[in-house]
């Protein structure tokens, strides 16, 4: 492999890589620290590239973002309200809400399954103009993404800190407790729902607006991947500050996407993508498990051991 | 203060399961009691407190705090007057957020969007020195590395960091070993005697059940049946209390836990 191809290779890795990381840190919001593992994610995210797409097609690349992430904003809130309010378990709400999100998403498009952004203006075709005549203009994707990441991540240790921040986290840590403060735990779940769909549906819009053209099938098995770039960023940060746990969830969507973009380079087809990120889900969240129940099992080998020596 | 007026609650009714759990209770709580309540297991003792904080609502009847009907108010409601310790002190704080975080959060000082406040970590600083557990210089420290002696003693302090018009103690020293049992109990009457609360206490020790408080209640399958204070309580002993049951409920008392620690 020389040099002179690997190195766009590893900048389009991190480029997707940080994209996602804004779903991953949605998911640091809902499952880390709401513990709700929240599966609408998938359709959540299309939603935010179909409808900033659509948004896009008028001209309004900027407007585009804030309708994604109001729109991801609603889905949020619905799937919490099924949960809170309606008495659905919460696997199953996702799951309901990501169903109906199929259609809704489709609707948007105008009944077609795929959608075209070509010569519309993009947050990164703008920022291409932009940084033409600079030494960083082969960057500018890369700064676009770094910078929505960025903020994403500056907003999250913020917020996380605030009362309502310390009220997420308690809903996910002891409801018993959030109740005895005087808090309605289902608010808080409803309000943290929706911010952490604000940013799934952010890093849709954006993968939608740097892809240029995508289908219907653009976020299926995001919230897998997710998922295991969040298990890889808590293996390296996992007992550290809010902060440092939230950089190390990016750190791990990357190292994800990196990782990734090598295998390919050794043959291994495209498709395998959401296997591999079954695979590592599993691993990541099994292992420990494990580990914990591995002296049970030797105890259990050597008692059986001995009573097949007498 | 609180009035309990012809309180019921059945459980599973209509099934073979039916329990009945509490019986037209009726009850007057006065501005500053500190009643125990003893009684023996499945007597009603934390069925009562579940529907006085709002866990379940009762069948019928109703529960008046403070002049106000609360009979159908949501337990987060309640709890703006109604301060709770279980036994378990693992319900009482969140285990992966810091003992400041905690505090925090129980104060409710300050808009959704704050943060803690300077002056809020000195007051938790200054109250958890009260507790002489060394807690005020471990704020940082998520609380799931406490004891559970240490983690009920701050489960006590959220509780009563605004004073509620009622504190329920649900066996809330049971789980901890005598000498932290010991200091818990001291913090607890040292609390309630400052804020001047009004406080029910469950408890399985019949000699701390006459020791504390003012006023004593007996229970058994679902029903008060017996209500002591004043001179008469003063002149009771543990031996009268159990003679006492004996006679009011038609058998000796079945708790294990409350005999042993006569």
């Amino acid at each position: 492999m020389d040099m002179s191809s690997i190195l766009p290779l590893l900048q389009n890795a991190t480029e997707l890589g940080l994209i996602c990381s804004l779903t991953v840190l949605a998911l640091y919001l809902s499952y880390s620290m709401l513990n709700v593992c929240d599966l609408s994610t998938d359709g959540c995210y299309t939603l935010g590239a179909v409808v900033g797409g659509m948004v896009v097609l008028q001209g309004h690349p900027y407007l585009a973002i804030l309708a994604a992430m109001g729109a991801g904003i609603l889905s949020g809130l619905l799937t919490a309200f099924l949960q809170t309010y309606m008495g659905i378990d919460s696997l199953l709400a996702g799951i309901i809400v990501n169903t109906g999100l199929w259609s809704i998403n489709i609707h948007i498009m105008g009944g077609k399954s795929l959608l075209n952004l070509f010569g519309k203006d993009t947050v990164f075709s703008i920022a291409k103009n932009a940084f033409k005549d600079t030494p960083v203009h082969e960057y500018s994707n890369l700064i676009v993404i770094a910078g929505f990441v960025i903020l994403a991540v500056i907003f999250l240790s913020l917020f996380l800190k605030t009362r309502l921040g310390l009220a997420i986290r308690a809903t996910g840590n002891n409801p018993a407790m959030v109740k005895s403060s005087s808090i309605n735990p289902a608010i808080i779940t409803i309000i943290g729902l929706g911010v952490a769909n604000a940013f799934t549906a952010l890093s849709g819009c954006l993968m939608g607006q740097s892809l240029k053209s995508f289908d219907i099938n653009i976020g299926t098995g995001m919230v897998t991947i997710a998922l295991a770039s969040l298990l890889i960023g808590h293996t390296f940060f996992g007992k550290r500050s809010i902060t440092t746990r939230a950089i190390g969830v990016v750190i791990g969507s990357v190292i994800f996407r990196l990782v990734y973009a090598l295998a390919l380079r050794m043959d291994i087809p495209s498709y395998m993508l959401r296997l591999v990120s079954s695979v590592i889900v599993i691993i990541f969240i099994a292992v420990p498990y494990l580990k914990k129940q591995f002296p049970l099992l030797t105890r259990r080998m050597s008692v059986a051991s001995k009573r097949r020596a007498k | 203060m609180l009035q309990l007026i012809g309180v019921n609650k059945v459980f599973n009714a209509g099934t073979v399961n039916e329990k009945v759990a509490l019986t037209d209770i009726n009850l007057d709580v006065k501005p500053g009691d500190f009643i125990t309540i003893i009684g023996s297991n499945g007597a009603g003792k934390s069925t009562l407190f579940n529907m006085i904080s709002g866990y379940f609502y009762s069948d019928s009847g109703n529960i008046i705090l403070d002049g106000k009907d609360i009979t159908l108010l949501p337990e987060h409601i309640r709890a703006k007057s109604i301060g709770r310790l279980f036994q378990d002190p693992m319900l009482g704080s969140a285990p992966g957020m810091t003992i400041e975080e905690n505090l925090a959060l129980a104060a409710g000082h300050g808009g959704w969007f704050s943060h803690i406040s300077k002056k809020d970590k000195s007051l938790f600083r200054e109250k958890l020195a009260l507790l002489d557990m060394g807690l005020e210089d471990r704020m940082k420290q998520p609380v799931g590395l406490l004891s559970g002696g240490q983690r009920q003693a701050l489960t006590l302090l959220m509780a009563t960091m605004n004073p509620p018009k009622l504190l329920l103690l649900d066996e809330h020293t049971a789980a901890l070993d005598p000498a932290t049992a010991d200091k818990v109990m001291e913090i607890t009457k040292n609390v309630v005697e400052e804020e001047n609360l009004t406080c029910m206490m469950i408890t399985h020790n019949m000699g701390a059940a006459l020791e504390f408080g003012n006023r004593t209640i007996m229970m058994d399958s679902g029903k008060i049946i017996l209500d002591i204070e004043g001179e008469t309580r003063e002149k009771c002993t543990v031996d009268d209390l159990l003679n006492e049951f004996k006679q009011r409920a038609g058998e000796s008392l079945d708790n294990d836990r409350m005999l042993l620690s006569k």
